[in-house]
């Protein structure tokens, strides 16, 4: 029978999970998450190998949501040294290239940059034709300036790729096919400065990526996974193939909160609806749209830069089940400092002298853990009026949060996924505000980890369309038509192909013969 | 005479987008060329406009074009100073400064970025006291000041210079060549002498933006509030944005959005009519604010600016209408920028006097 792994790298936990070909769940594991994250993410893989005793050989594919280049950029390590060449002149001079980098983070990365000749107008016509020999000499330069990455940003690229394309064919000539080259049309949309710096940030952690996509296929083979291909999930809640996430590894920031998502969705069958994953430190609130988790539709920053690739809309606040809960003169004060996963020594219940809001669940009754070193009787101090006013304010801490990421007033359903999610009380589930029903559903401790089993693939197209010689209509039916073959190139079986998300942006202050137009398909991986 | 850095002007771009009224364009590109010139050239001289001499001579400068194109094709920043030479050479003298024609969106932070990169001071004055789309809409218009003499030059190098007979003609023209140049142009236009500025454009705009971006970032208990009270202006509405429709119409984009109150105005409902900038403003059937006045809508939590391209379902905002400087509220002023130009039949009566009603 074929078989698939699924692997989430939280903050607390690492998860794996084993789901069968109707994505039943075979076999879950929960491991801690190491500093390094590639020990975790072995030891998840031996753990849910060996507990679940299935043949390796039915293994057909494993899908991996890591860390590791959300951490590097975080923690300003192991980041390539990026010479940036943008094709923009005499466009652009106006803002070098990393200057809105923060200083640590520019000289993490080298700030070695150079802008040629080159570059479109928004309607696909050249600000100037390429300047190859420009290009050439950018290319060594950034050689001998001990570049080990190039990312490549054109003026307008994602209406006319000519020029990046160009550019990487006469850079791999100068400096060799496998010397890596991060396209900026590739990762990010409209907006100069946001896409550079994600293609910055993406040719940074190439040599991250390689390093944990290396190792991860290494122990794969070791533990005689011979027949599983190895897909990295992305922030989109869809996959990308090893080797495409060793060129564009960036795509994987922030897959893990999709993956709640994405599996959430899976394990209730819910098309739409709000997402509240709680953990140890942090309550995730996420909207499901169409299966998907929806994007945010603004500038994202990470480790500072601002960046415009695709990103989930989340709200996270200071509300896990590791929060502290103070006293105050009048009032309580819910987080958002927490003990995380400290909670069985500093916890009140486990005989700590911190109230969290797992003594409050407890204490108040709704709540039961199976655990011997929790002695319920520390929580008598605790008088019921403080309980009621801390259960109040958990509440509507969350019920805010939900109704932040509605788009309507009309209620909807609500899926409580991640262990933390005892310190809402059931009781409570049909009376939250806006709230339609609260599902609860089983393995929900492990909806990441299923989250990345079951991802999908998707395209996704992102440019203007001039609407001088063809309507709104059919900018829009071409739009699709390039999404669903971007996604079936990308692995999705034809026949399950379907457009997920279209966008349409008028473009403001030019009389009206331009649109902007996103369309975003996604399909069953082809197995 | 003081010195902007870097610091002041991130705070006079919040600024600028409380008083871009949700239009103009985001000034963040803006004020990343004015951080890159500053960084490169040193700090920007700002004047008073008591500072200039009557017959010293001031060109405006700005950007016109789609803000979608802009934040793609960066200027090449030193436009301008084809610009400033042509005209310097028309009327017979070195201009002594640049000033901004809009305190709000991108062209508020964009001549910040010229005075930088072309060593000239920037005036403390604008054209509006505000956003507004059209060329003629500006004070120095109501004084006869004609916007020709007019460059647009573009980053490739094409200039154009435009003589009309009138500010109308200047819109349509210097658009249609915006379009033809790529979508995007540095203009300048306006130029004045001293005294035209003195008594043809609303003074003190830039500190005014610094301020209220300063607020915004230091206030941090209750930005929204401290930022009024600076203004002078008023809370209109608080509420969750539940539906935002728009369209493109004519090279504007037009729409609306419609907030459900939440706190004290739960249970009540406003409507927002925008096209580009926040125009009307009707709570629960009855105007409360209109243009020429100000009506900007604020992140709830943080104090800031949401312009109406990022106006979305779900966002808790804080509605908040600011009176526009006196100068637009004379019967002249309102044919050009009153509510009738923009397509509503009303009377424009100003917020203080609808918020006294209530």
């Amino acid at each position: 029978m074929p078989l698939r792994i699924g692997i989430d790298v939280g903050g607390t936990h690492t998860d794996a999970v084993i789901l069968d070909e109707k994505n039943n769940l075979i076999y879950a594991v929960k491991t801690q998450t190491t500093p390094d994250v590639t020990t975790g993410i072995l030891n998840a893989l031996r753990d849910v190998l060996k507990g679940s005793g299935v043949d390796p050989e039915e293994i057909q594919a494993a899908m991996l949501g890591t860390t590791h280049c959300t951490n590097a950029i975080v923690e300003r390590k192991r980041l390539n040294r990026v010479g940036v060449i943008r094709i923009a002149k005499p466009a652009t001079l106006a803002i070098k290239p990393l200057r809105a980098f923060p200083a640590d983070l520019r000289e993490a990365v080298g700030n070695l940059w150079t802008i040629i000749t080159g570059g479109h107008e928004y309607d696909g016509r050249e600000i100037a034709p390429l300047d190859e020999k420009e290009l050439r000499e950018a290319a060594r330069k950034m050689r001998e300036q001990k570049a080990e990455t190039i990312a490549v940003c054109s003026v307008f690229s994602p209406v006319s790729t000519d020029h990046e394309k160009r550019a990487a064919e006469i850079i791999a000539e100068e400096l060799g096919h496998n010397f890596p080259v991060t396209l900026s049309h590739e990762i990010g949309s409209i907006g100069l400065l946001e896409r550079e710096s994600a293609a910055i940030l993406n040719a940074a952690v190439i040599s991250v990526a390689e390093a944990a996509i290396s190792a991860f296929e290494n122990a794969m083979r070791e533990a005689g996974l011979h027949k599983a291909k190895l897909y990295l999930t992305q922030n989109d809640g869809t996959l990308m193939s090893a080797d495409y996430a060793r060129k564009y590894p960036i795509r994987t920031v922030a897959s893990g909160p999709t993956n709640s998502i994405r599996g959430a969705a899976h394990l209730t069958q819910l098309q739409d609806g709000i997402v509240v994953d709680i953990g140890g430190t942090t309550t995730l609130v996420g909207a499901l749209v169409r299966g998907f988790p929806r994007e945010s539709a603004v500038a994202v920053e990470i480790g500072g830069v601002r960046t415009n690739f695709r990103m989930p809309d989340l709200i996270a606040i200071g509300c896990g089940g590791g929060t502290i809960v103070r006293k105050t003169d009048s009032d309580v004060e819910i987080g958002p400092q927490s003990v995380g996963y400290d909670i069985v020594r500093k916890g009140l219940a486990w005989g700590g002298d911190t109230i969290t809001t797992t003594d409050v669940a407890l204490a108040s009754g709704y709540a039961k853990i199976d655990d011997p070193r929790i002695d319920l009787n520390r929580l008598k101090n605790l008088d019921g009026s403080f309980l009621t006013r801390a259960v109040s304010k958990i509440i509507s801490l969350v019920e805010n949060s939900i109704d932040k990421m509605k788009t309507s007033p009309e209620p909807l359903p609500v899926v409580l996924v991640g262990g933390g999610g005892i310190i809402i009380p059931p009781s409570h589930y049909d009376k939250l505000k806006g709230v339609s029903r609260v599902i609860r559903p089983e393995h929900f401790q492990f909806a990441n980890a299923i989250g990345a089993a079951i991802a999908q693939v998707s395209g996704e197209i992102d440019r203007i369309f001039t609407l001088e010689h063809m309507s709104r209509d059919e900018a829009i039916k071409q739009a699709k038509e390039m999404a669903i073959q971007e996604a079936i190139r990308a692995g999705a079986k034809p026949d399950t192909v379907q457009v997920v998300e279209v966008d349409e942006i008028p473009l403001a202050y030019l009389p009206g013969n331009a649109i902007r137009i996103r369309v975003k398909a996604a399909g069953a991986l082809s197995m | 005479m003081r010195l902007l850095d870097e610091r002041a002007v991130e705070d006079i771009a919040i600024g600028a987008a409380v008083l871009g009224t949700g239009g103009g364009g985001d000034p963040y590109i803006g004020k990343l060329m004015a951080i890159d010139a500053i960084s490169e050239h040193g700090p920007i001289k700002l004047l008073s406009p008591d500072e200039v001499n009557d017959d010293d001579l001031v060109i405006p400068t700005a950007m016109m074009g789609a803000p979608t194109v802009i934040i793609e094709k960066i200027p090449r920043g030193d436009e301008a100073l084809e610009a400033f030479r042509i005209l310097e050479r028309r009327f017979g003298k070195k201009a002594v400064a640049t000033m901004s024609i809009e305190a709000g969106g991108i062209n508020s932070t964009i001549p910040l970025a010229v005075a930088a990169r072309l060593g000239v001071p920037i005036v403390d004055c604008d054209g509006m006291g505000r956003a507004f789309p059209e060329i003629q809409m500006v004070v120095p218009h109501l004084y006869g000041v004609k916007a020709t003499p007019m460059i647009i030059v573009d980053e490739k190098g094409n200039l154009v210079m435009l003589d009309t007979i009138d500010n109308t003609w200047t819109e349509r023209i210097s658009r249609a060549a915006t379009v033809v140049m790529g979508g995007s142009t540095v203009i300048a236009l306006y130029t004045m002498t001293g005294k035209q500025i003195k008594e043809a454009t609303v003074h003190g705009s830039i500190t005014m933006a610094e301020t209220i971006g300063r607020i915004l970032r230091e206030n941090k208990k209750n930005p929204i509030q401290a930022m009024l009270e600076y203004v002078k202006g008023y809370e209109i509405f608080k509420g969750k944005i539940v539906d935002v429709m728009r369209r493109t119409v004519a090279g504007f984009a037009r729409g609306e959005a419609r907030l459900e109150g939440i706190d004290e105005y739960s249970g009540h409902e406003l409507l927002i009519r925008f096209q580009n900038e926040n125009l009307v403003a009707i709570r629960d059937g009855e105007i409360v604010a209109s243009v020429p006045d100000l009506i900007t809508v604020l992140e709830a939590e943080t104090g800031q600016p949401i312009t109406t391209e990022g106006l979305r379902y779900g966002y808790r905002a804080v509605v908040v209408g600011i009176p526009c400087n006196p100068k637009w509220r004379t019967p002249k002023a309102l044919e050009v920028v009153g509510p009738r130009y923009f397509g509503y039949d009303i009377d424009y009566i100003p917020i203080e006097e609808r918020m006294r009603k209530r």
